[in-house]
């Protein structure tokens, strides 16, 4: 193992020389952002390699005023908050589902199957699937809605805040950061996206696209594999992660995501309204859309002052640069989502320092 | 959030699935993979198997997990 990583060091250090300017690069996927940090990845790397966290954390890309609908859901004595364990802590205006919970109407669940449970147990209550997450995740709930749709239980919705990775690429590319030299894409959403979709980046962009996997020596492997091609001038689309990528994707999961949802234009954090980025669930599926059974708008919220996740999720400041990082931010008393989730950039900043 | 887990398809009833990794076993479901077949090594995401894994590569995701876990027992950490 310690050649490879040996050769990939060689590799990137004899690109960084031919290139000479600095390199950019950077990762949309939380799983990425926690596996770089944790294996010190960033301090065997030249220091012209500057590695960026993108918007690839679902907790951290969600707008404030989807939050804010999710407090307002959790205040209501009618429903029950069924939520994956990382939106738990995320700041709201005014407080988190944290601190909702010691009222007992938020429930913890590991998968859309054990929110749709609860609804079968509480029939008394409306039980809000808080639905966040990006292509990985979006099939999973598209599942459950279409289950919930066949077998009739009408005391279950969730609110969507499923997001599309690729919008948001196009939309760093299109202004936000233009800097970014290269991308190395994302494991999880690549096996059910399919490598091939990547492909538009790579062409519209001419941009280096590398799936890899979440293993240290595949990803210093991906970034060798990235500066090899800026220093040849280069942009081509590769795959790293063979064992469990293919290039369609998994298409059943895809097909599963288009019946229950379409795309919409929708708002993130940091990066504004993009165009067809988020899903919304499709009109047969209204019923179970909490946005129109509550009538809540889905607009921009505002975010907590002094909070600049949104220039840390664009890769436009690095965590230190916020005057709140590691002073009134910190993971036990987080004001932005980027250091509530352990996912997110400035939490592992914190556990980890700059280097990583 | 995307955290996926190779995990092994040890029960498997329509797309009702117990799932073994290391010794932890948990229920899936293989809607999203409908030629899943029991013995399989699958990715599992949130309660859903996504894709079909090598044995290998699964190997390596689950010393992975272990070395991570030795280490984050360990009084050493650094941390901060």
């Amino acid at each position: 193992m310690l050649d490879r990583i040996v050769h990939a060091q060689h590799t990137i250090d004899d690109a960084c020389r031919r290139l000479g300017r600095r390199i950019t690069i950077m990762e949309v996927c939380g799983t990425h952002t926690v596996s770089i940090f944790r294996s010190g990845i960033r301090s065997i790397l030249p220091e012209r390699v500057k590695l960026l966290s993108g918007p690839g954390c679902p907790v951290c890309v969600t707008d404030q005023g989807y939050v804010d609908a999710v407090m307002q859901l959790a205040d209501r004595d009618d429903c029950l908050i069924a939520t994956y364990g990382d939106m738990i802590r995320v700041p709201g205006s005014e407080g988190s589902l944290e601190t909702r919970a010691s009222q007992g109407n938020v429930h913890v669940v590991l998968s859309s199957e054990d929110a749709l449970q609860l609804a079968r147990e509480r029939p008394d209550k409306t039980v809000v699937f808080i639905a966040v997450g990006f292509e990985t995740t979006a099939p999973a709930t598209a599942v459950v809605v279409q289950e919930a749709a066949a077998e009739r239980i009408e005391n279950f919705c969730i609110l969507s805040g499923h997001k599309l990775v690729l919008p948001a690429m196009r939309a760093l590319l299109g202004g936000m950061n233009d800097r970014v030299d290269a991308f190395l894409c994302p494991g999880h959403v690549s096996v059910i996206i399919g490598s091939g979709a990547f492909a538009e980046i790579v062409a519209n962009w001419r941009r280096p696209c590398v799936v890899a996997g979440f293993e240290p020596v595949q990803i210093v492997e991906a970034l060798a594999e990235i500066c090899q091609q800026l220093a040849a001038g280069k942009a081509e689309l590769k795959s790293l992660y063979g064992a469990v990528v293919t290039e369609k994707g998994n298409v059943a999961a895809q097909r599963m995501i288009d019946e229950s949802f379409e795309p919409a234009d929708g708002y993130w954090r940091g990066l504004g309204k993009i165009e067809k980025s988020t899903l919304v669930l499709r009109g047969q599926y209204g019923q179970f859309d909490a946005f129109r059974r509550f009538g809540i708008e889905d607009g921009p919220g505002k975010e907590n002052p002094g909070c600049r996740c949104g220039e840390v999720l664009c890769g436009l400041i690095e965590p230190v640069e916020c005057s709140l990082f590691g002073t009134r931010c910190t993971p036990q008393t987080p004001i932005g989502p980027c250091m509530v989730s352990s996912e997110g950039t400035c939490a592992a900043w914190f556990k980890y320092g700059r280097r990583g | 959030m995307c955290l996926a887990i190779p995990a092994r398809i040890i029960e498997l009833d329509q797309d009702k699935a117990v799932v073994d990794a290391m010794g932890n076993r948990w229920k899936a479901k293989t809607t999203l993979l409908p030629d899943a077949k029991l013995g399989d090594v699958v990715l599992v995401h949130a309660g859903f198997a996504i894709s079909r894994v090598d044995e290998e590569e699964a190997k390596k995701t689950w010393e992975l997990f272990a070395e991570i876990e030795n280490f984050e027992n360990t009084q050493n950490k650094v941390s901060g």
